[in-house]
């Protein structure tokens, strides 16, 4: 549970508000992760730059009382990539649909893994696509229905914890919002880990993905969740066939790009010395 | 850079140089011919700066990055080529709509899509203007030799940084590739303007700006906005005040945005309006045609965007035609036309082959439209060709 008494009002950009999520959104809970792990980590909010892409997630920036960028669709991650690098002092949050990083933005997604730059991927995964009215997403599970697969998708969808893992990101992770309680831990371990960090969590969207699959409302959604997943921090890629575990699967100190672009062109170091 | 030294270097290499003698301090790009030049001296010479580079995994990409860069404080830029241009047109928009200082270089080659690689063309002027949605401030600058691509270069950093919109520098495949001597004259460097006083600081006031980490934090977004960055899309007049506002900027400051280099046009009966390569072969004719009198002059346009229409209205006033050569089948002579508005005899001359003009193809379109002219006055029926 969220410890009582913490006072997140001032990880808060409250005169934005009301947000454009809908009642039973999982994504305010996403929200309350991320300004948890904020307040754990003592941030000076003015290093702090928050960048969304497009969709219901996209919005999240507006609310965080950080430096703030809401950008196009799927390409969050490039745009962190030239805020990192230009300023590596900052801590860079990059949260994204499941449509907006691994749909439009897949390709991003993969090469910022491969690059391991120090960002920190907060993807909001509701199966679907919201914002535009609840069609199928690439994380669509093969026979759930959409405004757009009205009998049921017929592809199979990426699992974003094995697409990041084979992509080569070195922090991977993956909670629910049944898991609430576990997400202000899983991103601070994100935002303290020296390299690209993928935090996915399931989260319900009653409107779309709920209604349209007979799901029921949002607290029913949450148990879906539950259902779906299985505590299963690092096991095996073989056991995870057939099951979406939860939790930590890889955790591992790998050269960071922006340390290495430093190290390998700092003007005080010679290239040439080998 | 001694600016009494004299060296032979390659278009793209002059391109890179003007950027870095600007201050240029970030690149993003994806590699594409006739612009990788561009990328492979910034991938050099940046690091010796303190500068940073990336290599992206596309163009949509290397966009993104250097705005994201450009808000962390950088002077910031990307090249590439017409392929590559078509993807960046979803961030030329939100450079646009963000007021964010960049510089977007196209060596521009044989279009539509892969095209005519790599011959040169200037196929993408009218793209170059209007390629994002929406309505948009935008400048679009040539250059017609290595010499002015260096100089180009450093005016089209100075115009984003002091008016805080993206600038938009168009090369060919020629200009690109060829080597010629340049001289590197002192040229001011301009500086994105900084607030009196942080406090209260807003983003989208004015032109002045705070990178992210420096004053008070920031809401950037695409969205139509007000003056701190907040979305305001219920009420579009917020969004179409701030439009206005940012294309006011331009307007106001048309004086230093607007470049052009005139020749013999004190009597000119004729004119010649070209800008990039094709001014060259351009004004090689007007030699020629002044040699045997017949009166041309030429203006060779360096800013395409904004037009500078009063002085195109003014000359229309008292030539007699004018001839719009171009390596595309007829862009520019859109709104020169529509500028002339009929006060003088607008003939096109274009190609799309990928190759350049030769001076004799211009004097001979010349003597053509003296000829037909001698005849009667014929007012252009389609604008459009």
């Amino acid at each position: 549970m969220p410890k009582t008494g913490i006072n997140l009002e001032k990880y808060l950009r409250r005169d934005i508000m009301p947000s454009p999520w809908c009642p039973g959104c999982g994504h305010g809970n996403i929200l309350r992760g991320i300004l948890e792990s904020f307040d754990r980590l003592k941030l000076d909010l003015d290093k702090v730059v928050v960048v969304g892409g497009i969709g219901c997630s996209g919005r999240t920036p507006y609310f965080t009382n950080t430096n703030s960028m809401h950008t196009t669709h799927g390409r969050a991650l490039a745009f962190s990539t030239g805020v990192k690098m230009t300023n590596p002092e900052l801590t860079v949050l990059t949260v994204m649909g499941d449509g907006d990083s691994v749909g439009i933005g897949g390709n991003h997604f993969i090469h910022a893994c491969r690059r391991n730059i120090d960002l920190n991927a907060i993807i909001f995964n509701n199966s679907i696509y919201g914002m535009t009215g609840g069609q199928t997403a690439p994380t669509t599970p093969t026979g759930k229905k959409s405004t757009t697969s009205f009998a049921g998708s017929i592809e199979a969808p990426f699992d974003i914890v094995e697409l990041a893992l084979a992509a080569g990101a070195t922090f991977v992770a993956r909670t629910t919002t049944f898991d609430f309680q576990d997400m202000p831990d899983l991103i601070t371990r994100a935002i303290e880990h020296p390299g690209f960090s993928v935090v996915e969590i399931l989260s319900q969207c009653p409107t779309y993905f709920g209604r349209i699959n007979k799901l029921g409302d949002a607290t029913e959604m949450l148990d879906y969740e539950k259902d779906l997943t299985i505590p299963g921090e690092l096991i095996s890629r073989e056991e995870m066939i057939g099951e979406m575990p939860i939790g930590v699967f890889r955790e591992e100190i790998k050269p960071e790009f922006t340390d290495q672009y430093r190290k390998v062109y700092s003007k005080t170091e010679d290239v040439n010395a080998s | 850079m001694k600016p009494d030294i004299m060296r032979l270097i390659q278009g793209n290499e002059a391109c890179a140089l003007g950027a870095l003698r600007a201050g240029c301090t970030f690149f993003a790009g994806y590699p594409i011919t006739p612009a990788s030049e561009i990328m492979e001296t910034m991938a050099r010479e940046l690091p010796k700066k303190d500068g940073k580079f990336i290599q992206m995994e596309d163009e949509i990409g290397s966009l993104a990055a250097v705005i994201g860069a450009s808000w962390a404080g950088a002077k910031a830029m990307t090249a590439t080529s017409g392929p590559g241009f078509s993807l960046m047109q979803e961030h030329v928009g939100y450079a646009s709509m963000t007021e964010t200082p960049c510089v977007i270089v196209n060596s521009q080659r044989g279009g539509p899509s892969t095209g005519l690689p790599t011959l040169p063309s200037q196929g993408d002027v009218m793209q170059a203007r209007w390629g994002t949605h929406g309505d948009h401030p935008v400048i679009v600058l040539t250059a017609s030799s290595v010499q002015t691509t260096y100089e180009m270069t450093i005016e089209a950093f100075n115009m984003s940084e002091k008016f805080r919109v993206p600038v938009i520098l168009l090369l060919d495949a020629v200009i690109s590739h060829m080597r010629e001597n340049i001289t590197f004259p002192e040229i001011e460097i301009a500086d994105r303007k900084k607030p009196v006083s942080t406090d209260n600081f807003t983003p989208f006031s004015d032109e002045t700006f705070l990178a992210f980490g420096k004053g008070p934090r920031k809401l950037v977004t695409g969205l139509g906005h007000d003056e701190r960055g907040y979305p305001k899309t219920t009420d579009g007049t917020i969004a179409e005040e701030r439009l206005k506002k940012s294309f006011e900027r331009i307007d106001q400051h048309l004086d230093t945005i607007l470049r052009y280099k005139s020749y013999f046009l004190g009597d000119a009966e004729w004119l010649i309006i070209s800008y990039g390569i094709t001014s060259r072969a351009a004004k090689a004719a007007v030699d020629k045609l002044q040699g045997v009198g017949i009166a041309t002059g030429l203006v060779d346009l360096q800013t395409l965007w904004p037009l500078p229409e009063k002085l195109i209205r003014d000359l229309s006033e008292r030539v007699e035609g004018i001839l719009v050569p171009e390596m595309n089948l007829g862009q520019m002579i859109m709104p020169i036309r529509m500028v002339v508005e009929g006060r003088a005899t607008v003939q096109a001359l274009n190609r799309a082959d990928g190759r350049l003009f030769q001076p004799d193809q211009i004097i001979n379109a010349v003597q053509k439209m003296q000829q037909k002219n001698g005849q009667s006055i014929s007012k252009p029926t389609n604008i459009f060709r």
